[in-house]
């Protein structure tokens, strides 16, 4: 075969391993360092190294090198009018006297190391009129000077390489802006959160007996979520339900809400249009968590039917208002109201067995109460309900044992009830 | 005696301490042949004088293989040794021969 087609064969395969090569999108390192090695060994060059530009730092970096020797510097700089002019050149493989590149600041300041290195052509990587990079190269093996046709080929494989490192840019850039807009959304959330908390805080500021219910409903059913196996962004959500479910008593009358004695009935019929008044509220806000508003609207509803506002049975109930509705249940009973005191912690525990199936919904009752157990028995290191029961309410020797009956689907007995049968 | 390196491409001739026998295999042609390179610089750093690559396992050499043979010949004439290329096949010689590459290394039939 004559040598003349063997020499085009063996660059061919070149070209085309490299094309491979920057296709595969292998790690950015390889890749560089192989197309390095296809890039000398296509013409057998003695010698080279190919550089990223970092234009923020107006930076040369090496990324791989051939037989440059140790005391090659690993970063050379580049100035706007180099950059400018071989953009305005476009991707060419210029021999190292060549005029314009004489007039460079970059040239000029760095012949004397590229002459010392024994570096022939001076080839910008340029990709859609950008500078991506720079590759040197040292001469041919066989002594002879690059022609036109071997110009062509390393410009045709310097494109390949300025592909690569293009591409690799873009992936940088993408991954950059994708952490920011990660932590956009989390800055997002906290506001959403803080606005939510803010929200809860000034519901409650209508009630002085009620002050921090809507907090506590929000963490009573973030625990019975939790005791469901649910993960945290609907956790989050059923915490922010809970947050939320008493918004519609902002535009309650404060002395309803705040009234000494026992309502009246008409008082009452105004009280209780504050589910609906709630949803009104939050349908329109584009919320996170889609059920927030559900919650809100049903969280007096019971799966016996006889709740409130539509009278919904069980399997109608959005699921995150029977859970609300527990929490908000609990945390009625526990703490102290205008016209009555709160009741004591094992009374509690058996009227949450006994509106099993009839308030609330059996599998919420035992969630909750298997997490009140496990913060009871040390199982679980959390203490809210201690911290938001106060210390002194549940007595662990007392309350312990009935969760447990619960847990074990017995009926829980007090001591107030045996002292009661006595 | 032969002294067997972990990449079993490399032995030692016993009687010319000063000579290294390194086998290319097809190693040579990805980026693992750099381990070929490497062998051989430290071949070369510690007192070889005449490094002899031997192409007895080795079909082809494709870019990546003139390049890491390129960046051995560099070594060594840093190191002021001579290069030897042994067992090469004709396509290898020719190829060689259309580069340049021979201009820097003796050839031999065998090591």
């Amino acid at each position: 075969m004559p040598e003349r087609a063997d020499r085009f064969i063996h660059t061919f395969a070149a070209l085309a391993d490299l094309g491979q090569e920057v296709a595969d999108m292998n790690s950015f390192q390889q890749m560089i360092r192989t197309s390095l090695h296809l890039l000398l060994g296509s013409l057998a060059i003695m010698r080279g190294g190919v550089a990223r530009f970092s234009r923020f730092g107006g930076e040369l970096n090496f990324l791989a090198m051939r037989s440059m020797g140790e005391d090659f510097p690993l970063m050379l700089s580049l100035g706007r009018d180099d950059v400018r002019e071989f953009v305005n050149g476009g991707l060419e493989a210029y021999d190292l006297n060549y005029p314009l590149l004489n007039g460079l600041p970059f040239v000029r300041n760095h012949k004397k190391l590229f002459e010392q290195k024994q570096i022939e052509l001076l080839i910008p990587l340029i990709v859609r009129d950008e500078l991506v990079g720079l590759a040197l190269l040292g001469g041919k093996a066989s002594g002879e000077k690059f022609d036109a046709g071997d110009k062509a080929v390393i410009c045709a494989m310097a494109r390949h390489i300025g592909v690569g490192i293009r591409q690799r840019n873009l992936m940088a850039e993408l991954e950059r802006r994708a952490q920011e807009n990660r932590q956009l959304y989390e800055d997002l959330k906290l506001t959403y959160k803080d606005t939510v908390k803010a929200f809860a805080a000034a519901i409650d500021c209508k009630d002085k007996y009620t002050e921090g219910h809507s907090v506590r409903v929000g963490r009573y059913s973030e625990a019975i979520a939790l005791e469901l196996g649910w993960d945290s962004d609907q956790m989050e959500g059923v915490a922010v339900a809970g947050y939320l479910h008493d918004v519609g008593k902002l535009t309650i009358d404060r002395t309803i809400i705040n009234s000494p004695t026992r309502i009246n009935a008409k008082e009452s019929a105004e009280l209780n249009k504050h589910p609906q008044t709630g949803y009104d509220i939050l349908m329109p806000i584009h919320h996170p968590f889609a059920d927030v508003p559900l919650a809100a609207k049903y969280h007096h509803e019971r799966i016996d039917g006889r709740g409130y506002p539509d009278g919904l049975y069980d399997r109608d109930i959005p699921y995150i208002a029977k859970i609300v509705n527990l929490a908000d249940s609990f945390d009625a009973m526990t703490t102290d109201r205008p016209y009555k005191r709160r009741r004591p912690a094992e009374d509690v525990i058996e009227d949450l067995y006994k509106n099993s199936g009839k308030q609330f919904a059996p599998e919420l009752v035992s969630a909750f109460c298997r997490s009140m157990y496990k913060e009871m028995t040390g199982e679980s290191k959390q203490r809210q309900f201690k911290r938001m029961l106060g210390k002194d309410y549940i007595q662990n020797e007392k309350v312990i044992p009935m969760l447990k009956d619960v847990l074990n689907g017995i009926a829980p007995t007090s001591s107030l009830t045996l002292v009661s049968l006595d | 005696m032969i002294t067997e390196n972990l990449l079993e491409v490399a032995d030692q001739a016993p009687s010319q301490p000063d000579v290294s026998v390194v086998y290319a295999t097809d190693y040579l042609n990805k980026l693992t042949g750099e381990k070929i390179e490497r062998e051989c610089k430290e071949r070369l750093n510690g007192g070889c004088k005449t490094l002899v690559l031997n192409f007895r396992n080795t079909e082809l050499v494709n870019s990546i293989g003139v390049s890491i043979l390129l960046g051995v010949i560099d070594a060594a004439s840093s190191a002021g040794a001579k290069v030897v290329f042994s067992d090469m096949n004709q396509n290898t010689i020719e190829l060689f021969d259309m580069l340049g590459v021979t201009k820097h290394v003796e050839l031999s039939e065998d090591n």
